[in-house]
């Protein structure tokens, strides 16, 4: 699926539901299909900062793919952190840095999201993009 | 005493909805709501007499000055003390002790001197010292609390000595709600001859404060912490010390080089009070205490200790639900953490109910470590808060037990 399909699935799935507490049921749920991280990158090096929660994030990058795992130690944390996996995960560096991830918007996640956590959403994607031109340099 | 509907129904924030569900605030620790009054008396300086205070002759700066001055008495009053000179205004409580905390220490503190906190300090009551240490090279020292969050009275006897210069303590913990013994704190202090200052910023709208009485030192606290509007502070300090310290802004070497109509500056309290001061703020203020008398200050204490009461049983009896700062001495803040629930998750649905609560660690990390964990759910309750709120909670804090099971 590209990356656009993905965004336009997960749109799909949240309209299913008008009351928050589903949304935040559905949230919850893929929270426990978030892929599991390798316990030994849940260290400071891959914590991201300015979440309210706690957010591992960790790339593996095979010369072509990146491909993240991650972790939180809040649920619906985790939930938004696998969404942003589904997405990203598995793509090249240029795709994850030219991808514009409307769906955040679209499912009603940042307005809904304080703004510290907010921030939080957005510092975790912000990290995805960095290590994609990290990666990306090294190839240059 | 009004009734509950009679209060709530000063209180217009309250009437509102959030996801379409009744508001329960229950953060009034972090700032009130504010009543009608308070909101009509800000307004009204700006749509009637708005002029800088203390700068023209003319009509509105007149008017405008003389009720921001009327609101230094009033808070003189409220805290019964008849020197003017011994109120400051300043943005607010962190203002206030960044203020003490950088002149008391050009004026008073070598290389080597201590200050006293304890354990349940904010942020604002730490900070501020320990930058003045590492630029003096004094010492924090800390008073340790027990396992019921209360500070263990016996070890700050012991930490007193000639090295100590100041103690700085809050009046009531921010993030378990303990209150601390301010007496027994102040008159231990006082035997050795080293002044002390309470942080009220979570005190004052809890009781009656009186600094003759209590014989602190200093008293700082937050004008939107007791239904005032954000922006202005108090800083309530005994002549003695205030007139001795140093201005904490503008700097006392430039004050005398100043060439406009500012030779006040030399003259407490003005001369803590540079620049244009939030004087609609402190107007608000003014109105915000009149307010809080008109309930009357017993009222409030017993109605949320009753509250504090309600809302202990309640919770308690939720299987999972862990409760820090168990002292018998409390105001009515709750702090709590659910078995095997990020207290974020637990905070985020609890919103999605309309009850709005503060997750964290609350700006007193230093509380958390002690106990061990990254952070508590607190629900912060005062007197326009009821019991059937409290079981809103209580139900809402099962429905989130069995979202996260």
């Amino acid at each position: 699926m590209t990356i656009k399909e993905l965004q336009d699935n997960i749109i799909e799935e949240f309209s299913l539901f008008d009351d928050w507490m589903d949304k935040y049921n559905l949230l919850i749920d893929l929270g426990k299909e978030l892929p599991v991280i390798n316990p030994k990158f849940k260290v400071k090096d891959f914590l991201i900062e300015g979440c309210q929660s706690k957010v591992w994030l960790h790339p593996e990058y095979d010369g072509k793919l990146i491909t993240f795992t991650a972790d939180s130690d809040a649920i619906i944390t985790r939930g938004i952190v696998a969404l942003l996996i589904k997405v990203l995960s598995n793509r090249t560096p240029d795709e994850i840095i030219a991808t514009d991830l409307y769906f955040i918007d679209k499912i009603g996640l940042r307005q809904n999201l304080s703004p510290t956590r907010s921030n939080g959403l957005l510092s975790m994607v912000r990290q995805m993009k960095l290590y994609a031109i990290a990666f990306n340099a090294k190839n240059k | 005493m009004k009734d509950i509907a009679e209060i709530r129904a000063d209180f217009p924030i309250l009437k509102r909805k959030v996801y379409n569900k009744p508001l329960v605030y229950f953060d009034n620790g972090a700032t009130t709501q504010k009543p009608q009054c308070v909101i009509d008396a800000v307004d009204e300086v700006y749509e009637s007499y708005n002029g800088n205070i203390h700068r023209g002759v003319h009509f509105l700066s007149d008017m405008s000055s003389e009720a921001y001055e009327d609101a230094r008495e009033k808070v003189m009053s409220f805290i019964n003390t008849e020197k003017r000179e011994e109120v400051v205004f300043t943005s607010g409580t962190t203002g206030s002790i960044n203020g003490i905390a950088f002149s008391f220490g050009e004026r008073y503190i070598k290389k080597g001197d201590e200050i006293i906190l304890s354990r349940l300090e904010h942020h604002a009551n730490i900070v501020p010292w320990q930058m003045m240490c590492e630029r003096k090279g004094a010492v924090l020292r800390v008073i340790p609390i027990n396992d019921k969050g209360e500070i263990i009275l016996e070890e700050y006897y012991n930490l007193l000595s000639k090295k100590t210069r100041l103690v700085s303590v809050t009046h009531a913990s921010n993030a378990l709600g303990t209150v601390l013994p301010i007496k027994e704190i102040i008159d231990a202090a006082h035997s050795v001859n080293v002044p002390v200052l309470i942080d009220g910023a979570q005190g004052i709208q809890h009781g009656i404060v009186d600094v003759k009485t209590m014989d602190c030192d200093f008293y700082v606290f937050s004008g939107h912490k007791i239904y005032g509007p954000a922006g202005i502070g108090v800083l309530y300090g005994k002549e003695k010390w205030l007139s001795e310290l140093p201005p904490f802004q503008g700097g006392g070497d430039m004050v005398d080089k100043v060439t406009f109509e500012k030779t006040t500056y030399n003259e407490l309290p003005f001369k803590f009070e540079a620049g244009t001061m939030n004087y609609p703020a402190a107007i608000g203020l003014a109105s915000a205490l009149n307010y809080v008398l008109s309930i009357g200050r017993e009222n409030i204490a017993s109605r949320e200790q009753e509250l504090l009461s309600y809302a202990t049983g309640r919770l308690s009896a939720i299987e999972g639900l862990k409760i820090y700062g168990t002292s018998d001495r409390k105001i009515s803040t709750i702090s709590f953490h659910l078995k095997d629930i990020h207290q974020y998750d637990a905070g985020m649905i609890l919103d999605k109910m309309g009850i709005a609560v503060r997750t964290g660690t609350h700006c007193a990390q230093p509380v958390m470590d002690r106990y061990g964990i990254d952070g508590t759910v607190r629900a912060s309750l005062c007197f326009y808060n009821t019991k059937e709120e409290i079981d809103i909670l209580s139900d809402g804090i099962e429905k989130v037990k069995s979202m996260f099971a």
